[in-house]
């Protein structure tokens, strides 16, 4: 068991299998999504298969990982990052096609507590304390989770604060640190609590961080499949954009 | 660099020491015992084989954080949560690598069979002295095979890590953690040198255990 999660390269080498051509329906589109999109992505490809007839397949997972998939010749068509820097790298290592990459959402980051009344409509309770711990998404790699340590500094409060740090490897942990009250406050994404009003948050203004895009490409290998290029198309038109603003994000 | 590993290893040590004391006497009651429901503990014991360490993980942050029964007379001296500390992986250690632990020590009780404990009785050795004078020494081998699968399972341990860790340098931030955040943070190169140390770790555990067992099974009559 040491040997399976040791050899990391062989899980994705797996997953490559798995997602292998020949498991594809006709006139369908391999989508890869992150994770943290997954509730509207699979609205939006309900929608997309209703208006187009075309299908489309859905694979959810941290972006990291689908970027060392699709390195690897991963058969996806589109890739919906969490962030910018990826579908970035993409296109620079020539895996994606040329000029395709856009941002579909952008993300609001909120603080949150599942205590009703501990967090106030400013976020001043970060300054006033009375909490041990914050969970913050890993900032080394997560967007949300560097929105998070810049919010912090510009409110003079990241060297007080970060010994308190919970870090999650995505924002879906950081979230569940929170929800499980493990953390008693946390940097959750906006999106992950919109659809409940439990606890107490404070919507971190968009002006106190870089804006925390989530980008899309058309990749090498949906060039050629019309699915995949009404897919993209799709995403960009309204009916696609009322239901990511509905699920808290952005949409440009 | 160096504090990962050295706090990953720590955290292998310690729970491979606590956890072969929890182990011994499971292992031999597991193993002498006439109870008809004695495999539902042993079902038990080796749930942590079966199930996602994900999934481990994510109860063990239920019953270590602030809602938990168990936490109750924890939160009494003033600690709210185990999540987040190294005491928290430790639990969470020891659960997961109990089979590891369990499986090897009882085998190994149980191939010593009824004879020598007859011939102890004989020379009129109390149960207990039967047990330290010669169960123990002739289950050696169980033993060393139990501390090496509970050490290298440690420190191959993610799931659960993952889950109840919070990433935390020098308190909860381990080896495989580490590994899985340089890929993220696509610095594939040194994600790669922590791997291939932990590769050259696995062979090296897997080779002595193959030896032993070459050995012990040569020693036996």
């Amino acid at each position: 068991m040491t040997a399976r999660r040791a050899l990391l390269g062989g899980l994705i080498t797996g997953l490559a299998l798995l997602a292998a051509p020949g498991c594809a329906p006709a006139a369908g589109t391999r989508i890869a999504v992150a994770a943290n999109f997954t509730e509207p992505a699979q609205e939006i490809a309900a929608r997309f298969e209703a208006a187009t007839g075309h299908r489309a397949v859905l694979s959810f997972g941290a972006s990291g990982q689908f970027f060392a998939q699709i390195a690897n010749g991963a058969p996806f068509d589109v890739f919906l990052s969490a962030d910018a820097e990826r579908p970035i790298r993409a296109e620079t290592a020539g895996l994606s096609v040329p000029g395709t990459r856009f941002t579909y959402a952008t993300g609001r980051l909120a603080l949150w507590s599942r205590t009703p009344g501990l967090v106030d409509a400013r976020g001043a309770v970060l300054a006033q304390g009375g909490f041990d711990k914050l969970a913050i998404a890993d900032p080394k790699t997560a967007p949300y989770g560097l929105a998070a340590v810049e919010t912090l500094r510009r409110l003079g409060l990241f060297e007080r604060l970060s010994p308190r740090f919970v870090t999650g490897a995505s924002i879906t942990q950081a979230y569940q640190f929170t929800d499980t009250g493990a953390a008693e406050l946390g940097f959750v994404a906006l999106s992950q609590v919109v659809r409940h009003d439990r606890g107490s948050r404070w919507i971190v203004p968009a002006s106190h961080h870089s804006p925390i895009a989530q980008q899309a490409v058309l990749l090498k290998s949906g060039a050629g499949n019309p699915a995949a290029r009404a897919f993209v198309a799709f995403l960009k038109g309204p009916e696609a954009k009322a239901i990511i603003r509905r699920y808290g994000y952005e949409a440009p | 660099m160096g504090e990962v590993i050295w706090l990953t290893v720590k955290l292998a040590g310690v729970t491979t020491i606590l956890l072969l004391i929890l182990a011994t006497p499971l292992a031999w009651w597991l193993a002498r015992s006439q109870a008809w429901w004695k495999e539902i503990i042993g079902a038990v014991v080796a749930l942590p084989i079966v199930l996602p360490p994900t999934v481990l993980g994510f109860y063990l942050l239920l019953a270590l954080g602030p809602d938990s029964p168990l936490m109750a007379p924890f939160q009494a001296i003033g600690i709210r949560t185990l999540a987040f500390t190294f005491e928290g992986l430790v639990i969470g250690s020891i659960i997961y690598s109990l089979p590891f632990a369990v499986q090897p020590i009882r085998n190994a009780f149980q191939a010593i069979g009824e004879r020598p404990f007859e011939v102890a009785a004989t020379l009129r050795a109390s149960p207990m002295d039967a047990f330290f004078s010669v169960a123990l020494p002739l289950a050696r081998p169980g033993f060393l095979v139990a501390a090496i699968l509970t050490f290298a399972h440690t420190i191959g341990e993610f799931g659960v890590v993952l889950m109840i860790g919070g990433g935390i340098p020098g308190e909860t931030e381990v080896l495989s953690i580490e590994i899985y955040q340089l890929v993220e943070a696509l610095e594939w190169n040194k994600a790669h040198q922590l791997a291939a140390l932990l590769l050259v770790f696995a062979f090296a555990v897997m080779l002595s255990l193959l030896l032993i067992e070459r050995r012990t099974g040569r020693l036996r009559p």
